[in-house]
């Protein structure tokens, strides 16, 4: 029978081995600790979640962004020719999917509806296991999307979304916008506007009634009252209304001489081709030509408002006619995998999803926290913009923004605006603080 | 008092297209007794008749260019319409006026469509409920504006103003005011002008004609006039017909007003049923009365100095008369005493 005895020298190398031991699987997956997160894809696939409206008021909008992130999923899996992945600076992606792994996607249909939308978030995540989800076409969209994104630990890369809300004050650490917002767009057209049509104006705005709406009306409001103009009315509009007969005609006494509409999307397309039939662009009020202004310009809706387009001013994030070597590369393969030049909304989900995998690869990880830090504060170029800054701050993309004009004599039926004026970065950078809101904690979530 | 004046001319406006779609949704109700929750994609049908008219008439030629290529690297498209190759000015003019010529077009077709949905589906449910009614003509709605979708796609599609009534017309001159105080769009005035001729022509078509006797002999007894020898169903299926037709020429000649998209029926159908409700099921001057009637309520409520008093009321006014009107009188206006009352 052996006799066990206890001594200094035993439980010392005893304690020593088993520290060894238990402390081995540390050192050798280091930080592992942390990544337990929402989908890892080291446990299964590496799937993207594109929720765009693909019924609804904003279909094409929607359907055309759809066709921007398949390409960019090609583009990441080394398939086609690339696209910006030969002009983005700097880049870490290498055309062989995300850190060695082909992307694959899912997708939605938001039917351009709030609650849609998250839902079709939500069973991204929960059910088909989604690392990263993105698209929308109205702000209210987005921010339920990345509230929700938020919760679960997910990122959300934000499509079409123009309020200042997305990335101020309902701004979210797991959501980021490439797109511009109202206060840019406000800052960007007024020094055109004072150029084409002086400081001494009276400005009439009709509204979209919702997030986007208001805060567009807030930032041009504010943007033309700076250059010297009045503003006679601000009237709200429902959402979706048809016919803007009622709205119009009280324009016709007011005393304006500048009609400015915060319409998008089927708004713009009925109420502009509308107050061009009652005759406003061929009045004259307080001795000018009366001049109606859309702030925020689509070229898809463009298209849609017909004649009514030509001659009036706007901005827009992107266009496709740019001279740019981002803008001719993603145009070229947008170009021929569909026939069309891209729109701003489906360059905005190309980026987007790019822009992702670009930092996926850069932080070695698709732990989110470190996603999220390679995001912030990037520095890029050759996506289509110029030099580009994605601000820890507030996740909100500044760089230059384009002032367009409805052609006069378009070439082609996509041949719609033409790009008047660029407003350059810093003059549309703006103090993270005037629009509140908490981006909130970097920890995930469990899902 | 200008301000007063552009907006009855709105509200007239807008009750006429109310009425235009009420009239034959409130026919089909009196005639049939069905409650068509498809007469909205009828009128959506319509537009499309105005789309498809132009899609035809300006077909082009497309050769293809290989000496410039497109910014996306593809050779340009040169494009020649083919109708002004083949009729020279007159071919510009037949583009120029696309959508009043493309009436030609709508009222066979729309003809066809109404007579072929009447044969096809709603007269297999003339002896079901209404709830049944409501369920396959919504569902009907739904199919027609995807069928629509999936060839038209889901943008708006503008369809242009006849050059000649692109302007607005200064009626402050022609009431003795200063130029250019109240101007109002000529394709508007004639919308209006086209609205109380086709209701004129539905009236006079139904009061003195004999198949328009024989209908509204139809609607007031049913039994009667089978009794009688006379085939009522063959023509109540006309009738069916003819609310189609009513339903796409106020559809084609809107179309310069609203873009026409594959949702513009569901839009309007709302709007008609409150229409309807008012003006009395089954009523055909009923349905004309409260068309101009919730028109012209719209369009005051929604002048600021109402706005200024009752925030919002321009979007629930014609709501809140159905809703007194429900309440005070159940059979509407001018519909008769024991129809939809309960």
């Amino acid at each position: 029978m052996t006799k066990f005895r206890m001594t200094r020298r035993g439980i010392l190398k005893g304690a020593g081995a088993g520290l060894v031991t238990l402390g081995a699987p540390y050192v050798f997956t280091k930080g592992a600790w942390a990544e337990e997160f929402c989908n890892d894809p080291s446990k299964g696939r590496v799937v993207f979640g594109f929720n765009v409206p693909q019924t609804g008021s904003y279909t094409e909008e929607g359907l055309d962004q759809l066709k921007g992130y398949q390409l960019a999923v090609k583009h990441i899996n080394g398939e086609g020719d690339g696209g910006i992945l030969n002009t983005l600076k700097p880049v870490a992606l290498k055309g062989n999917g995300l850190l060695g792994r082909k992307v694959e996607y899912v997708t939605g249909d938001t039917q351009t509806n709030t609650d849609v939308a998250r839902d079709g978030a939500r069973r991204m995540i929960e059910r088909d296991g989604a690392i990263m989800v993105s698209g929308c076409v109205t702000s209210a969209e987005a921010i339920a999307q990345q509230s929700l994104c938020q919760e679960m630990g997910v990122i959300y890369m934000s499509g079409l979304t123009h309020s200042n809300d997305t990335t101020g004050k309902d701004k979210r650490r797991y959501g980021f916008r490439h797109f511009f917002n109202a206060y840019q767009s406000g800052v960007a057209i007024a020094p055109i506007l004072a150029q084409e049509y002086g400081t001494e104006r009276r400005a009439y705005h009709l509204t979209a009634d919702y997030t986007w709406g208001w805060t567009q009306e807030e930032s041009i409001k504010a943007a033309t009252e700076a250059l010297g103009w009045e503003t006679v009315a601000t009237v709200r509009t429902p959402l979706g209304l048809g016919d803007y007969s009622q709205y119009l005609t009280p324009v016709l006494n007011s005393g304006a001489d500048v009609l400015i509409l915060n319409h998008y999307g089927h708004d713009m397309v009925n109420s502009l081709p509308q107050a061009t039939q009652f005759g406003l662009r061929d009045r004259q009020a307080n001795g000018k030509n009366f001049e109606i202004i859309v702030p925020m310009f689509s070229e898809l809706m463009a298209v849609g408002a017909g004649d009514a387009v030509k001659g009036i001013i706007g901005t827009s994030n992107w266009h496709w006619a740019l001279e740019d070597e981002g803008t001719k590369a993603f145009t070229k393969s947008y170009g021929e995998e569909y026939g069309a030049p891209p729109s701003q909304s489906s360059h905005t989900g190309y980026v987007q999803a790019i822009l992702y995998a670009d930092a996926v690869e850069r932080a070695g990880t698709f732990y989110p926290p470190e996603v999220i830090k390679a995001l912030e504060g990037f520095e890029f170029d050759g996506a289509g913009n110029g030099p580009t800054l994605y601000r820890d701050s507030d996740h909100q993309c500044f760089k230059e923004v384009l002032v367009v004009r409805g052609n006069e004599n378009p070439s082609s039926k996509f041949d719609v605006l033409n790009v008047i004026g660029k407003t350059p970065r810093d003059k549309v950078t703006y103090d993270p603080s005037i629009f509140g809101g908490e981006l909130g904690p970097y920890e995930p979530n469990q899902c | 008092m200008n301000a007063f004046l552009a907006q009855l001319l709105n509200g007239l406006d807008k009750g006429g297209a109310y009425a235009l779609i009420a009239l034959g949704l409130t026919l089909v109700f009196g005639t049939l007794g069905v409650v068509n929750f498809a007469h909205g994609a009828l009128f959506m049908l319509g537009c499309f008749c105005a789309v498809t008219f132009r899609y035809l008439i300006t077909l082009e030629t497309v050769t293809i260019d290989p000496e410039n290529l497109s910014p996306w690297g593809t050779p340009v498209e040169v494009r020649t319409p083919l109708v002004q190759n083949w009729f020279g000015d007159f071919g510009a003019v037949l583009v120029d006026y696309s959508v009043p010529i493309s009436i030609l077009l709508a009222v066979p077709a729309m003809l066809v469509i109404g007579i072929a949905m009447e044969r096809g589906i709603i007269k297999h449910f003339y002896k079901r409920s209404h709830a049944e009614q409501i369920l396959v003509t919504f569902g009907l709605a739904i199919v027609l504006q995807e069928i629509v979708k999936s060839f038209f796609g889901a943008n708006p599609i503008p369809q242009p103003i006849p050059s000649d009534l692109r302007s607005a017309a200064d009626i402050g001159v022609w009431l003795g005011m200063d130029p250019h105080t109240l101007t109002y769009p000529w394709w508007r005035i004639v919308y209006l002008a086209f609205s109380a001729v086709v209701i004129g022509g539905v009236f006079a078509f139904l009061q003195f004609t004999t198949f328009g006797m024989v209908v509204r002999a139809g609607m007031a007894d049913r039994e009667t006039v089978g009794v009688l020898g006379i085939d009522i169903d063959r023509r109540f299926t006309i009738v069916f017909g003819l609310a189609a037709v009513v339903a796409g020429v106020a559809g084609v000649m809107y179309t310069p007003l609203l873009a026409p998209n594959y949702q513009l029926g569901m839009d309007f159908l709302v709007l008609s049923f409150v229409v309807v409700v008012v003006g009395g099921m089954g009523s055909l001057g009923g349905a004309v009365a409260a068309g101009f009637l919730l028109g012209i309520l719209q369009s005051f409520a929604s002048m600021t100095e109402v706005k200024s008093l009752v925030p919002g009321i321009d979007q629930v006014v014609i709501y809140l008369v159905a809703v007194v009107i429900l309440l005070v009188r159940p059979r509407g206006l001018m519909g008769r005493r024991g129809i939809m009352e309960n």
